[in-house]
């Protein structure tokens, strides 16, 4: 147990009685559960917050969720360079992350129940039981901030937190970051700017950055 | 009954240190490698950056994507446990108090975890400010007295630069520094061509290796999280865990401490603290106490440590422990770059930092403020964290995207391809200088409340002066200059004036706060002399920013390890010399 390697250099007498009973308190058993994998980088009262968040209850009901999938999809669809946002598991992220955060709780359920009723006055359906032209009918009304009608503001704000959320989501998961092209965070030697790159912005380095800064080879 | 004992540690140490960060870190390192015992306080978790560090840890290993909570608040994969509020530890605003900002982190290490390795030392005239410009005091020391110590820990801790012989910004020994960056390039030619220097910036940092125990930089741009190959400068992995391995440092986490302990004479014998583990209440003994818990805290014990011989709380005869807090000034903005649109991909990751900055460069007699400040920058094609892609609506509405000018918003993948279209262009530059110490700018004890601990918690009362808000003026209209002369597009902080400040940050927020326990030689109007050492009591030191006299528009972390390295000699020279 790495705990115990960490704390050889911790007082051994009085004091570490207190410091070994935390190494083996209940909580160490439950770590070794589900969602602890990776939880090596976690304090205790990380760890602790985030059982209580796992036991709570879902936050959004059956529809709403269905009526994300929905959304998030319109918002990123698969195309040529990468899957959809429910490839990249974006429901799953929103359905954490108002729980996570509940400030987004409110906007969210206000927002999407706000969608049903535009649904039913136009289509006199909800959104999820629109067909695919009805629900781009009723998202053309709320995507286009400078040009929606001022009837519309409050959808404009639901959809800007849809998208918002929705891109995110996306753009942090394994589908989206190969989506974006982010080549980093992975051990390398940074040797400066690639040369076809500099050319192309007309730069070059200085003698002296040539010189001196750090090349690896 | 019995249940709560205050159980007293038989071993007597030499030196008892409260507090692992840089100042307790060093003088850990230093004093046990003379062959002293040494207690090391920390009030926080055992951390060590190889085994806890979330270095190379995807966005998508973290069910918020990153973001930040109240455990991290730069981030879910930052290296630094608590911040600006801790369950249990309250402090408070005095009325007519700008809100201060208070960074606490709780772990081996401090906030040395995470921070931005920039390590400037400070320059001869950063120890004379009131022989220049008459605002507030001198140091009882000079740089020549310092600058033995910076070469020292150029050398034991690494850090990379230039040498460019600037008066006030002393070359160091340095590893080379990075390339820059494609921003950076940019950045450079705008800046010089309106007269803004930028030269390679000074983080501590191994391009280089530099000894068996630590590692060589990978270019992940993940210092925050605190680096497994100890590629960087953490006082977990560069001081602390070198100092246990003499094998005489006994290290206690999880101890808050609430009290120095002194006997009839008004000498500081040792430390009581509550081990967090057990809720139990301890003492140490030594034959001296160092103080390094951060410069707020520091003060915090040093005034709740009233006995008969210290009624107006340790080392306070002179009436200033707690004043004279000043931070970094802090002022930023920033926007997009359209000659950046559609770029090519390649690692641009680079150091987790910037590879160039800007050192102080104008006559501050010409200008209507007495202090300077440096500037930071940043941008390019970073890993993505939640945030990314927030307010689409404000972009591609505004240029067009491969040529094509859509409406603003929107859906689908003509959305994602706007997302890749812009990603990477993004630039920034904030300010860092130097606040005028005053002391009607303090700390003190809230007589109402204390924490979980029962300890006394403390009530701020800073406010920024004219001097800090005309700075902040200026490093508007100059990064203004700067962006226009590159092509940039301000898109956020450009709208700031006089009704905010000018956008200076909280005080406290930029996290650099110092002067709380000042050195001087008139004792007086000082709580320590030239060698950190408390005026009242031989046996006291602080060796955090709680020593500094001013700031300067440097970083003060570098410093504070000079400091921590002189004091700890000192110690050992006047032990041999049984003054201690």
């Amino acid at each position: 147990m790495d705990r115990r390697k960490s704390i050889k250099a911790l007082v051994v007498g009085t004091v570490a009685t207190g410091v070994l009973v935390d190494a083996c308190k209940p909580t160490d058993k439950k770590e070794n559960t589900t969602a602890s994998a990776g939880l090596d980088d976690r304090m205790d009262e990380e760890k602790k917050y985030l059982a209580k968040l796992e036991k709570e209850e879902k936050f959004f009901t059956e529809h709403e969720m269905a009526t994300i999938t929905i959304l998030v999809d319109i918002i990123v669809p698969k195309d040529d360079v990468s899957g959809s946002a429910t490839d990249a598991k974006v429901p799953d992220f929103l359905e954490f992350i108002v729980k996570d955060m509940p400030s987004h709780q409110t906007p969210m359920r206000g927002g999407l129940r706000w969608l049903d009723i535009q649904s039913f006055k136009q289509f006199e359906k909800s959104f999820v039981d629109c067909s695919a032209t009805q629900r781009i009918q009723l998202v053309d009304q709320i995507a286009y901030p400078e040009k929606a009608k001022p009837e519309m503001v409050q959808g404009v704000s639901f959809f800007n937190l849809m998208r918002d959320l929705t891109l995110t989501g996306f753009y942090t998961s394994e589908i989206g970051v190969k989506d974006l092209d982010y080549r980093g965070n992975v051990p390398n030697k940074w040797n400066g700017v690639p040369d076809d790159v500099l050319k192309q912005y007309k730069l070059a380095y200085s003698e002296r950055e040539l010189k001196e800064c750090a090349s690896y080879s | 009954m019995g249940d709560l004992q205050i159980k007293k540690q038989p071993k007597k140490y030499d030196a008892v240190i409260v507090g692992s960060g840089a100042g307790g870190g060093m003088a850990a390192y230093v004093l046990a490698n003379a062959g002293l015992k040494v207690c090391l306080l920390e009030a926080g978790a055992d951390y060590d950056p190889a085994k806890h560090s979330s270095q190379l840890k995807n966005p998508w290993e973290s069910p918020r994507r990153g973001a930040s909570t109240k455990f991290r608040p730069f981030g879910d994969f930052d290296g630094c446990f608590w911040g600006w509020e801790i369950d249990g530890e309250p402090y408070t605003m005095a009325e007519g108090s700008d809100k201060w900002d208070w960074w606490r982190a709780r772990m081996i290490g401090g906030r040395t975890n995470h921070w931005g390795r920039i390590s400037l030392r400070f320059g001869p005239k950063d120890f004379k400010r009131r022989s220049i410009d008459g605002l507030g005091d001198d140091w009882p020391i000079s740089y020549d007295d310092v600058k033995p110590y910076y070469d020292k820990i150029d050398k034991l801790l690494g850090v990379f630069g230039s040498l460019e012989g600037l008066e006030n910004d002393p070359d160091g020994i340095f590893l080379p520094p990075p390339k820059p960056r494609l921003h950076e390039l940019m950045i450079k030619k705008a800046a010089t061509g309106i007269g803004v220097p930028v030269i390679p910036s000074r983080l501590s940092i191994l391009t280089k290796q530099i000894n068996k125990e630590r590692g060589e930089c990978f270019y992940c741009a993940q210092c925050g999280r605190s680096c497994k190959a100890a590629a960087d400068f953490s006082s977990s992995s560069a001081l602390v865990q070198p100092a246990v391995r003499t094998g005489n440092v006994d290290v206690i986490t999880q101890a808050m401490a609430r009290e120095v302990i002194t006997n009839n004479e008004g000498i500081a014998t040792g430390v009581s603290y509550v081990d967090k583990t057990d809720m139990m209440e301890y003492q140490v003994s030594g034959r001296v106490v160092i103080l390094a818990a951060s410069a707020c805290e520091t003060a915090r014990l040093l005034l709740n440590s009233k006995s008969t011989r210290h009624p107006n709380g340790l080392a306070n005869s002179s009436n200033v422990v707690g004043k004279y807090l000043h931070d970094s000034t802090g002022a930023a903005l920033g926007g997009v770059l359209p000659e950046l649109f559609g770029r090519k991909r390649y690692n641009e990751d680079g150091v987790g930092g910037m590879h160039v900055y800007t050192p102080w460069w104008l006559d501050n007699k010409k200008l209507d403020f007495p202090r300077g400040y440096h500037i930071e920058y940043w941008g390019g094609m970073s890993q993505p964290a939640y945030g990314f892609g927030f307010g689409m609506q404000g972009m591609n509405g505004k240029y067009a995207v491969n040529g094509v000018k859509k409406d603003a918003g929107g859906y689908g993948a003509s959305l994602k391809e706007d997302v890749r279209y812009f990603y990477g262009a993004g630039v920034g530059m904030a300010g860092r200088g130097e606040a005028v110490p005053r002391i009607d700018n303090y700390c003190e004890i809230d007589p109402k409340v204390v924490d979980k601990y029962g300890i006394p918690v403390l009530r701020f009362h800073t406010t920024h002066s004219d001097y800090e808000i005309k700075q902040a003026k200026h490093m508007k209209e100059t990064f203004k200059e700067i962006m226009h002369e590159m092509g940039a597009i301000i898109t956020w902080g450009g709208d700031d004036d006089a009704s905010n400040n000018y956008g200076l940050a909280n005080p406290g927020n930029i996290i650099h706060e110092a002067g709380t326990a000042r050195m001087g030689n008139d004792k007086r109007t000082s709580a320590l002399n030239k060698w950190s050492q408390a005026h009242d009591c031989k046996t006291l030191f602080c060796v955090d920013g709680s020593q500094f006299t001013s700031q300067a528009d440097k970083n003060i972390t570098w410093t504070i390890l000079a400091l921590s390295m002189r004091a700890s000699e000192y110690i050992i020279d006047e032990m041999k010399k049984q003054n201690l």
